[in-house]
């Protein structure tokens, strides 16, 4: 808000809107609400879902026959015990913690834009969580008793070793699925509200109902509600920093060549919010031009966001310089081999160059204008950044397990098919819930919206000294 | 009229603008009503300040849910690795509290979490599958478009007569009546 004004006056260039002109409480009402209320199912949303939904049979395929028959279907070795199980873990995880940098951090940095992408990113945050979560547990080999790693009273008398990181992690993991969900929930009970008193449909009035929980937008409801929430976004900007932290403590704790060091939590967190956002930009492209929300969805959003991946791409970049830079500089021969002669021309060779250009190379174009407005563009090198993240975690896992200190003892890795096929698993998981997600709830927060227009409307009339007319949304300051 | 079956449970005002609604809020306040209570679609500011309410207690529940979290998260470890499991690891300290941050970091945010929101939801008296407000059929757009001033029958201001002219008085665009 403050930033727009600024530019505004100083610049006197005209900022891009963050919502589309003519929009009223209700114009924005029903146009939220009407995509989850109408009959019928739109064509693009079918073949998705289909698709989505396919890959999610090819997972519980895969569940099956992992527990059917353990963990030796998938690539493991004895030195590459990790492999896709923890890169996916990372990779899921990664980009869950944009959802949250969305929802919370900017909220209390006051970052107006955020308000109809937040509850797309919250939802994408808490599903790959989820998708997350299944990693470690379906790695344990018995998960069915993935409830040892909890303490808690049992006969065995045993505890969880708690100076261990992966302990943090079941702790760090859990908390944040929980807290996102709660955070998720919490905006969603007035729109619920809202469907409710909507909806035509006995059934779906009676489900809306329950979520709602009797929601009357009382004006002391709302005064809890603000106080509640703005704590709760105060509560995960921290949570999230710390959930990459930790993550990367299991890691950076080991003594691994490749592993030691203390770059890892800053650049573990500056590469899930990049990886993040660029998860973002691949779901919000699609998903505005089927609804037609670029009213909501703006191009100052997919701006903001391509700034928001150049700037954490650059942190990732500086990481990946002075992880080389410290191995050239520290002088230990096991280190010295892993980052400089074996990620680079040994044999990953491929996977890591291909990190270095989706990661690197080709987030450099979001400096050019053009690449952050052309939506073709700027998908494109959000895909780039999708893979090259996961490129990222099959190194820093792979490389440094597979050759470490005896050279007897180095073995390759190769992904077996279902490998592969619980990765494609679980994202069907992941995109057959972003699809019912915005089939059956409001993906757009239509609370915050009416907000926003109030706001805009409020800041027009005092600019121009229209008085409160209504039917004037339009922020473009025109 | 009986005092557990009202047959009028009390008036609602619909207005068009949450300016207006604050306005009404005031001037109601100001005639010394208590036991009312505004709708709207959105947070609107000053309005729950208007409408007399001044007691937020939330923030201080989420605190202390947070040190009751962080609390039990340190103590928790600490009493498996002193008191319960001893176990020493290369002559190390048992109470090695940097190892134990954090977990107690994520049982704070758990707990404080976990208070805001239920703190939140019971405190407002949710969930609350029926309330009688929702008997009049234009606060349907409550939750949309609109916004209302409505003042309880057990209110000690309220009349029936006066009551509703004093809220004709305030231009609403809708006034009616709410039956339990």
């Amino acid at each position: 808000m403050a930033n727009e004004k600024n530019e505004r006056e100083s610049g006197g260039t005209q900022v891009a809107p963050i919502i589309g002109p003519g929009h009223d409480f209700t114009s924005v009402t029903d146009k939220i609400s009407d995509v989850v209320l109408t009959k019928g199912f739109k064509k693009q949303w079918l073949i998705g879902f289909a698709a989505s939904f396919g890959l999610l049979q090819l997972f519980l395929v895969s569940v099956v026959w992992l527990l059917a028959n353990g963990t030796g279907i998938w690539g493991l070795n004895v030195p590459v015990m990790w492999g896709f199980a923890i890169i996916n873990f990372v990779w899921w995880i990664g980009i869950g913690h944009a959802g949250t940098l969305i929802s919370a951090i900017l909220l209390l940095l006051r970052q107006d834009w955020r308000t109809s992408i937040n509850r797309f990113a919250e939802a994408m945050t808490l599903f790959a969580v989820a998708c997350a979560g299944m990693y470690p547990i379906l790695h344990l080999g018995r998960p069915w008793v993935f409830y040892w790693l909890m303490p808690y009273p049992n006969t065995m008398a045993l505890w969880p070793q708690f100076r261990s990181p992966l302990v943090f992690d079941v702790f760090a993991v859990s908390t944040y699925a929980t807290v996102s969900l709660l955070f998720w929930y919490i905006g969603l009970i007035p729109d619920l509200g809202t469907l409710r008193d909507k909806a035509k449909h006995r059934v779906a009035k009676v489900l809306y109902g329950i979520g709602a929980m009797g929601w009357r937008g009382s004006a002391r409801h709302w005064s809890r509600y603000q106080t509640a929430y703005l704590l709760l976004a105060g509560l995960a900007t921290p949570l999230v920093v710390s959930v990459h932290t930790i993550v990367s403590y299991d890691f950076a704790v080991g003594i691994v060549p490749g592993w030691h060091t203390t770059i890892f939590p800053p650049y573990f967190v500056a590469g899930a919010v990049f990886a993040g956002f660029a998860m973002v930009l691949t779901l919000a492209i699609p998903m505005r031009a089927v609804y037609g929300m670029q009213d909501f969805i703006t191009d100052r959003h997919l701006d903001n966001m391509a700034k928001v991946m150049l700037t954490t791409g650059l942190i990732v970049a500086y990481g990946y310089l002075m992880e080389d830079f410290i191995a050239w500089y520290g002088e230990n021969e096991y280190e010295h081999f892993m980052i400089l002669r074996n990620r680079p021309f040994g044999p990953y060779r491929v996977y890591y160059w291909g990190l270095i250009a989706c990661n690197i190379v080709i987030p450099q174009l979001l400096w050019v204008r053009f690449c952050r407005k052309n939506v073709i563009v700027l998908w494109l090198i959000s895909m780039a950044i999708n893979v090259g993240m996961w490129l990222e975690r099959f190194i820093i896992v792979v490389t440094s397990l597979s050759s470490d200190f005896v050279p007897a003892a180095w073995e390759h890795y190769t992904p077996t098919v279902w490998d592969w096929s619980l990765y494609l698993g679980t994202i069907g998981v992941f995109l057959s819930l972003m699809f019912l997600f915005v089939r059956v709830l409001p993906a757009i927060s239509i609370t915050e919206m009416k907000e926003l227009v109030h706001e805009v409307q409020h800041r027009e009339g005092h600019g121009q000294g229209r008085g409160n007319e209504h039917g004037n949304g339009d922020s473009s300051h025109a | 009229m009986d005092i557990t079956h009202p047959e009028l449970y009390g008036y609602l005002a619909g207005f068009k603008t949450p300016e207006e609604l604050v306005d009404a809020a005031n001037r109601a306040h100001e005639a010394g009503f208590r036991r009312m209570e505004a709708h709207s679609p959105m947070p609107v500011e000053g309005l729950a300040e208007a409408i007399g309410f001044r007691k937020n207690r939330i923030p201080a529940i989420v605190f202390l849910g947070g040190l009751l979290g962080g609390l039990g998260g340190f103590g928790m470890q600490y009493f498996s690795a002193v008191i319960d499991y001893p176990l020493n690891v290369g002559g190390k300290p048992l109470n090695s509290w940097p190892a134990f941050i954090p977990v107690t970091f994520e049982c704070t945010v758990l707990a404080a979490a976990l208070s805001a929101v239920v703190g939140m939801i019971l405190l407002n008296g949710l969930p609350l599958p029926y309330h009688p407000v929702f008997n009049a059929p234009e606060f349907a757009r409550a939750s949309s478009d609109r916004f209302f001033l409505f003042i309880r029958w057990d209110d000690e201001a309220f009349d029936e007569v006066e009551t509703r002219t004093f809220l004709e008085g305030l231009n609403p665009e809708t006034l009616s009546e709410v039956r339990p």
